[in-house]
C-alpha cells in the first residue's frame, strides 16, 4: 500500500503531516506492520518544546520496542489518548487514527527536508 | 546421538492434580492445602522448656499452606519437570551464555563449612570464607587485566549501575578526574538494554554511536566524544558477535578526550582466558558469573556481577572490601576492610552474593588457566562450526569465511528466503520447541534475526543434531508453512496469545 503523499516522512518511519497551522506526528504502515501487534505506547513528553531529533516516546509490540522521534521543532500540543488506551488503533488505521502527538511548528520549512511519501515507499517495500 | 523424527500434530496431554483453573495442568500450592495436613514430624523435645520471651511471637500463624510431605514433593517434582533447563534440553540463546553448570560447582557450595556461616560472624572464625573470596576477587583482577576488583553487584546490570556510581565519584573528586561536568555516557546501538537503563539510573545522558558492518563507527565516534563525555560502554565481542578489532582505537580516541572505556563483559566468554580487557585498553568492566563462570542462571537472583577497575578508580569502590593482611611473620590473615573514604558506599548486604561467588571460585579453581582458555576457545569453536553449517539455508550476514569474516562465540542469522514464504520467526522459534531445543534469541540486535550461542558445553552430536532439525524446519517451511503456524504441538502449552497476554494482562492465578 503506497503511503499518503499529504505528509513527509522520516528515515525513521513516522510521519508528519501539517494541517491547520499544527503537524500531526504518528508511525508508517511500514513500521507498524514490522513492529506487528502493537502493545503499549508510552509517550513521555506529553506537552512543551521538543526538537527535531529528539524522542517523545516508545512504542512497543510482542517483538520489539522503539524510540519514536520528532523531525521538527516546536511545542507538543496534544497527545492522542485514544491509541494510548488501545494501542490496537495503530494496527488497524495508522496513517489516520492512530496518529500520536501534534506539534505547533516554529519552522515548517523542517518539513522540506524530510522525504516525500514516493521516496519512503521506494526506501521501504 | 539423538534422532530428529518429525513430531506429529497431535496434543500432548498435561499431567499434574488440583483444581486447575486454566486447563494447563497447573496448581497453586496454595491450592492443595488441607487444613491440618503436615509435611514434617518435628522431634520430641529433648531440652528443658524454657518460656520465650516477650515480643517473639506473631499476632497469627503464617499463612502458609497445609500439605503432606509427598504431595509437597510431587508439587515441585511437576514443576521441574516442565521446566526447560540446559540439564534436560539444548538451549542456544544467545549473548545468554546459557552453559552446563558442573557439578563441582554446587559439592562446593554444599560443604557445611560455608552453608552454615552467617555474615555476622567475626573475621577470625571465617577465614577460610574470607580468604575464598579474595581469592575470587584477585583472579577475576587477573582474568580481567585490571587492578581491583568489586564483588558487591549481586547481578551484571547491579554491576554497571556500581561502575557508572564510582566513575561518577572519580570525575567529582577534585583530587580524581576532577571534571564533574562529565555526564555523558555513549553506547553503540548493539549495546545491551542494560547499559542505557544504568546510565539513567545514575542521572547520566546516553548518546548512542551507529555501527558500521556491524562494528562501533569511528568516525561516528570521534564526532561525539567531548569534554562531556564520562565513558563509552561497549560490549566486545557485541551482541551480533563479531570482535571489534579497533578496540584499541575506541580507546584512544576516549582516553584522548580524558573519558574512560566500559567493558560490558556479557559476552567475556569468547574471550576469557585469551585475552584481557585492561591490554586493550579497558578502564573499567563487569563480570556476569551466571554467564561466564556458569553459575545458576537464576531467573532474577541470586546473582553475581563483580566489576574490575584500574587503580585510580580503587578509592571509590563499594566497602567493605575482602583484603589479605600479613605480619611480616609468614603469618596470613583475611579481613573485611571498610577504610576506604571515598568509597561509593555499600550497593549490596554484606560482601556481595556468597554462594554465587563460591561457585565462581569452584569454577575457575577446576579450570585453571589453560580449562579457562579451552573454554573460550571451543566457544568460538562451537560457533563457527554453527555457522558454517547453517548458512546454506540461514544467511548470515556477518559471517562469511570466504571473506575472512568468522564470528566469535555467538553469530546471527536473518533467514530472508525462509520469511518470504509466509512464515514468521516466531513461528520457526516454536517449532524449535518440538524438537526439544530452546529458540535461539530474536529480533535483537537487528530485525528479523535469530542470535545463536551454542556456548563450549555441547558435543558435537548435540551441535549436529541442531543442524539436521533446523534443516528440517527449512524443509518444513518449503513443504507446508502452515504447519509451523501451529506450533509448538508438543510443549505443555500450545502457541499462547503473546498479544492479548501483553495488553490484558491477568495477574492473578485465581481471583
Amino acid at each position: 500500500m503506497a503511503s499518503p503523499h499529504d505528509r513527509k516522512y522520516l528515515q525513521t518511519h513516522e510521519w508528519h503531516k501539517p494541517e491547520d497551522g499544527l503537524v500531526t506526528i504518528g508511525l508508517s504502515k511500514f513500521a507498524v506492520d514490522e513492529l506487528t501487534d502493537i502493545t503499549y505506547v508510552d509517550v513521555a513528553k506529553t506537552q512543551g518544546p521538543i526538537k527535531a531529533g529528539e524522542s517523545f516516546g516508545e512504542i512497543e509490540s510482542v517483538k520489539a520496542t522503539s524510540d519514536m522521534y520528532c523531525g521538527i521543532d516546536g511545542v507538543i500540543v496534544e497527545v492522542n489518548q485514544l491509541v494510548i488506551d488501545d494501542p490496537s488503533i495503530i494496527n488497524q488505521d495508522p496513517f489516520e487514527r492512530g496518529w500520536l502527538i501534534k506539534v505547533e511548528p516554529t519552522d515548517t520549512a523542517q518539513l522540506d527536508a524530510m522525504m516525500t511519501a514516493a521516496k519512503y515507499d521506494q526506501e521501504n517495500h | 546421538m539423538e534422532s530428529t523424527s518429525t513430531p506429529q500434530r497431535e496434543k500432548t496431554t498435561t499431567h499434574g492434580a488440583g483444581s486447575d483453573r486454566s486447563g494447563d495442568g497447573v496448581t497453586l500450592i496454595f491450592e492443595r492445602s488441607t487444613p491440618g495436613v503436615c509435611a514434617v514430624d518435628l522431634p520430641a523435645l529433648d531440652v528443658p522448656e524454657a518460656p520465650a520471651g516477650q515480643g517473639l511471637f506473631a499476632d497469627e500463624a503464617p499463612d502458609l499452606g497445609h500439605i503432606g510431605q509427598l504431595d509437597l514433593v510431587r508439587h515441585y517434582t511437576h514443576l521441574a519437570n516442565r521446566n526447560f533447563s540446559v540439564d534436560a534440553n539444548f538451549y542456544p540463546l544467545g549473548s545468554c551464555t546459557m552453559k552446563y553448570n558442573p557439578r563441582v560447582n554446587e559439592t562446593a557450595a554444599a560443604m557445611p563449612g560455608f552453608t552454615g556461616l552467617h555474615p555476622l560472624q567475626a573475621d577470625a572464625d571465617t577465614q577460610g570464607a574470607l580468604r575464598m573470596l579474595y581469592e575470587v576477587r584477585t583472579w577475576l583482577a587477573a582474568i580481567a587485566g585490571l587492578d581491583e576488583v568489586c564483588l558487591q553487584p549481586c547481578a551484571g546490570a547491579h554491576g554497571e549501575y556500581t561502575a557508572l556510581k564510582v566513575i561518577r565519584a572519580y570525575f567529582k573528586d577534585p583530587q580524581g578526574g576532577n571534571a564533574p561536568q562529565r555526564n555523558k555516557v555513549l553506547a553503540p546501538d548493539t549495546a545491551h538494554g542494560t547499559n542505557p537503563a544504568s546510565c539513567a539510573m545514575c542521572g547520566a545522558g546516553v548518546v548512542q554511536v551507529p555501527s558500521k558492518d556491524g562494528l562501533v563507527d569511528l568516525d561516528a565516534l570521534r564526532s561525539l566524544v567531548d569534554n562531556q563525555t564520562a565513558a563509552m560502554m561497549i560490549t566486545n565481542p557485541n551482541t551480533a558477535g563479531l570482535f571489534d578489532g579497533t578496540i584499541a582505537q575506541i580507546a584512544k580516541i576516549l582516553h584522548d578526550v580524558g573519558a574512560l572505556l566500559y567493558l560490558d563483559g556479557a559476552n567475556m566468554n569468547a574471550i576469557v582466558g585469551v585475552s584481557r580487557p585492561g591490554d586493550f585498553g579497558v578502564d573499567v568492566m563487569h563480570f556476569n558469573t551466571h554467564k561466564t563462570f556458569s553459575t545458576p542462571h537464576g531467573c532474577g537472583g541470586p546473582g553475581a556481577g563483580p566489576i574490575a577497575v584500574r587503580d585510580f578508580l580503587s578509592p571509590y569502590l563499594p566497602v567493605p572490601q575482602v583484603v589479605k593482611l600479613e605480619n611480616g611473620s609468614g603469618g596470613v590473615r583475611y579481613a573485611r576492610d571498610w577504610d576506604r573514604p571515598k568509597s561509593i558506599g555499600r550497593v549490596r548486604s554484606f560482601t556481595g552474593q556468597f554462594g554465587v561467588l563460591l561457585r565462581c571460585w569452584a569454577y575457575i579453581a577446576a579450570c585453571g588457566p589453560e580449562g579457562l582458555r579451552r573454554v573460550a576457545q571451543t566457544a568460538v569453536l562451537n560457533a563457527n562450526y554453527l555457522a558454517a553449517q547453517l548458512r546454506d539455508r540461514f544467511e548470515t550476514p556477518y559471517f562469511d569465511p570466504g571473506a575472512g569474516r568468522y564470528c566469535a562465540h555467538e553469530f546471527i542469522t536473518v533467514p530472508k528466503d525462509l520469511l518470504a514464504k509466509g512464515v514468521t520467526l516466531i513461528d520457526l522459534a516454536k517449532r524449535l520447541i518440538d524438537y526439544g531445543i530452546h529458540p535461539p534469541t530474536m529480533h535483537w540486535p537487528v530485525h528479523d534475526c535469530l542470535m545463536i550461542e551454542p556456548t563450549e558445553t555441547e558435543s558435537l552430536a548435540t551441535l549436529d543434531r541442531f543442524v539436521d532439525v533446523m534443516n528440517k524446519i527449512a524443509q518444513e517451511v518449503e513443504a507446508d508453512p502452515q504447519l509451523l503456524k501451529g506450533a509448538p504441538y508438543h510443549a505443555p502449552l500450545r502457541r499462547l496469545d503473546e498479544v492479548a497476554a501483553a495488553r490484558n494482562p491477568t495477574l492473578c492465578h485465581a481471583d
